[in-house]
């Protein structure tokens, strides 16, 4: 009995230090989400503080007599008129500093004028709120709404080339049997690991040759010819499903092509989603291509390139470049908390199964 | 995946397919005909270019303004230049060559990304974790992240003043002309690189843990009955059973390894800083080709990047025979 506590208390042990080691792990990993959204909420002036606070603020200020005066939380029971009693904080702006005694306006009641407080200004905290407004700089600045289409417009058009490719490849390796079909297939996986470098400069030079680039041609035919990775995940799933099925459709007149569309492609949802939200990421991500491709005409630029060209202008402006790259990861993000299933499934399929 | 390629099927015979019946040929024409956009695909934008890029490395081309010169052979000239190149092999003035540097920095970069997704994986396969499937979630999601916003990210916490890294340190007690310049000294060049890598091993991490949830458990009861402890339990059960998954990553590190470029590329254009450091073979490579439109150079260096890739492979599949296991095959 009493061993049998013992084992219980060291396993309830072991659970509780194993899960907070792992919280605390997962915050330092995840800490720098925390500082992209702190910084890209200052201003220019509260970042350059030296040491100032971590936290996305800026001081609250207001116009008094012409002048701007910053808000201080100020303990009011310090203050004339006010009663000694009293012990809420309020706002006030401080318009003479003093380190014995400020004077302070009421921004709620300016018609009260000027009063003192028996306090150092130095001493009192003050009043922040973040500055949503580099949001709208860099809505401006890098035209966000373009970035949006253009990288949507390249997402859709290379996903419905890489669906319809693959499907019908990978349906061709699933289902058929002919002499050298497997040695194919290795061919196929095996251009997994060629570097890109091999084959890039031939490419480019034949683009730049029949003047392509700088268009969207060059990054998205690519698409319509299968790639290795969704073939062979859309295949290990094609060979899970059951014949019977397609040898009934067959047996009742059905072609290949009716097969995959009517017998294969329905009982491939989830794998179809996993390859649209693989791409969708990839879209979002892709940076070489892009770069390589639409360089003299940056009216393309999908939101990848793009941020790094703003950043190459605003690179003394952190909150800036902070505010921008929250922009542009705040869409596969939410896509990401949505469909995060998929994301795993696939991985784990890619990875593990031979 | 890698398994496959490790037993290559007998090449069919010719005669095989004459004796193939009406209905097997006829089989063979569809598959072929599903096929096509990945055959049409590959000889056009996989094995002509790569054929191309060798005939390039015995030219001169060069784009000019958007021209490309006129195509001329001029033998080993290129191969002659590569081997004498500074920026690759190392100068005397004291520039590190790309593939030092590139050695240099996979020295550390290896080993962090097989060992930290395989801890990481060990701690979310750990009976003793709550909230497995939300801590597997959120160590995953960064990788969602693109990458030039996830370098911006740790380019500024990283940052020598305002970056919280350095803060941390100063509020620790570390006097401030101690902390570290991170992206921009050379000493922590690398090891910041490493940091931003970081947040790409969810996939790796995902792919391992799979590994250790396949292993079963009738062999872990095995060991406990033999006595092992938990350390000969990993070595002896654990590892060579993931020890395919472990290989997998091990490839793929070493061929990102040698295309590493994005990150010097997003942060500094490729230019090397600081000092050099972060010249990296394929930003070279790329510079080469894209900055200087050096198709020519650009080419023979690719071709030397294959090589490099094909001898490191090869080697990693030789020495797979002593430490891979593939569970039900017979050696």
């Amino acid at each position: 009995m009493n061993s049998h506590k013992a084992y219980k208390f060291r396993r309830i042990l072991s659970v509780i230090l194993t899960t907070t080691f792992t919280i605390v792990l997962l915050a330092l990993f995840l800490s720098p989400f925390a500082f992209m959204v702190f910084t890209s909420l200052k201003t220019q002036a509260q970042r350059t503080i030296l040491g100032g606070p971590i936290w996305p603020a800026v001081p609250v200020s207001i116009q008094y007599n012409g002048k701007s005066a910053d808000v201080y939380k100020v303990p009011v029971k310090t203050c004339e008129g006010f009663s000694p009693n009293d012990k809420s904080v309020q706002g006030f702006a401080l318009v003479k500093k003093g380190t014995k005694q400020s004077e302070f306006v009421d921004p709620k009641n300016l018609s009260k004028g000027q009063f003192t407080c028996v306090l150092s200004w130095r001493a009192t905290p003050r009043s922040f709120s973040p500055a949503w407004s580099n949001f709208v700089t860099v809505w401006k600045g890098i035209d966000y709404p373009r970035l949006l289409w253009n990288t949507t417009f390249y997402a859709f058009s290379t996903w419905l080339g890489t669906l319809i490719s693959c499907t019908l490849v990978a349906y061709g390796f699933a289902r058929f049997r002919f002499p050298g079909r497997d040695i194919l297939f290795m061919v196929l996986i095996s251009t997994i690991f060629l570097p890109a470098a091999v084959t890039v400069i031939p490419l480019y030079t034949f683009f730049v040759k029949i003047n392509l680039v700088g268009t969207w041609l060059p990054l998205i035919l690519p698409h319509f010819f299968a790639n290795a990775y969704n073939v062979f995940l859309l295949r290990q799933y094609f060979m899970t499903l059951p014949r019977e099925l397609d040898e009934a459709a067959t047996v009742d007149g059905a072609g290949p092509l009716r097969v995959l569309w009517s017998v294969i492609l329905p009982q491939s949802k989830p794998v179809l989603l996993a390859i649209t939200v693989f791409h969708i990421v990839f879209a979002w991500n892709d940076f070489f291509g892009p770069l390589i491709y639409l360089k003299p005409n940056t009216q393309l630029y999908p939101i990848s390139v793009a941020l790094q060209y703003f950043v190459g202008l605003y690179s003394q402006q952190p909150e800036l470049v902070q505010a921008g790259a929250l922009m542009a990861l705040a869409l596969p993000m939410i896509l990401f908390v949505f469909t995060q299933r998929y994301f795993i499934q696939g991985i784990v399929i890619t990875g593990v199964e031979k | 995946m890698l398994e496959q390629l490790s037993h290559l099927p007998k090449l069919p015979s010719i005669g095989s397919f004459r004796k193939m019946s009406r209905m097997a040929r006829r089989e063979m024409w569809t598959g072929l005909a599903f096929l096509s956009p990945w055959l049409i695909g590959f000889m056009v934008f996989t094995l002509i270019p790569l054929v191309s890029t060798f005939v390039f490395s015995f030219a001169n081309l060069k784009i000019t303004d958007g021209v490309t010169s006129r195509f001329k052979f001029v033998g080993l000239d290129n191969y002659v230049q590569y081997f004498k190149d500074p920026q690759i092999w190392s100068s005397s003035a004291g520039i590190p060559g790309s593939w030092l540097v590139t050695l240099r920095f996979g020295l550390i970069a290896l080993p962090v990304g097989i060992l930290v997704p395989l801890a990481l994986a060990l701690l979310l396969n750990n009976k003793d974790l709550k909230g497995k499937v939300l801590a597997r979630t959120l160590f995953y999601m960064p990788t969602i992240v693109p990458l030039v916003a996830g370098v911006f990210i740790w380019n500024g916490i990283l940052n020598s003043e305002t970056g919280w890294i350095n803060r941390a340190l100063i509020s620790l007690g570390l006097p401030k002309t101690m902390t570290p310049g991170w992206t921009n000294s050379t000493t922590w060049v690398y090891p910041s690189y490493v940091l931003i890598g970081l947040w790409g091993v969810g996939g790796p991490m995902l792919i391992t843990l799979a590994g250790l949830q396949g292993v079963p458990t009738e062999l872990y009861d095995a060991a406990k009955v033999d006595g092992a402890n938990s350390w000969h339990a990993f070595w002896n059960v654990t590892f060579p059973m993931i020890s395919p998954v472990i290989f997998y990553n091990l490839i793929l590190s070493l061929i990102g390894l040698f295309q590493y470029y994005l990150i010097p590329f997003v942060l500094n254009n490729g230019n090397g800083a600081p000092g050099g450091t972060t010249m990296f073979y394929n930003v070279y490579l790329v510079r080469t080709f894209l900055t200087f439109m050096n198709m020519s150079y650009g080419a023979t260096m690719a071709i030397g990047l294959f090589v490099a890739i094909l001898v490191a492979t090869i080697i990693l599949f030789v020495t797979a025979k002593y430490w891979v296991y593939y569970a039900g095959e017979s050696r």
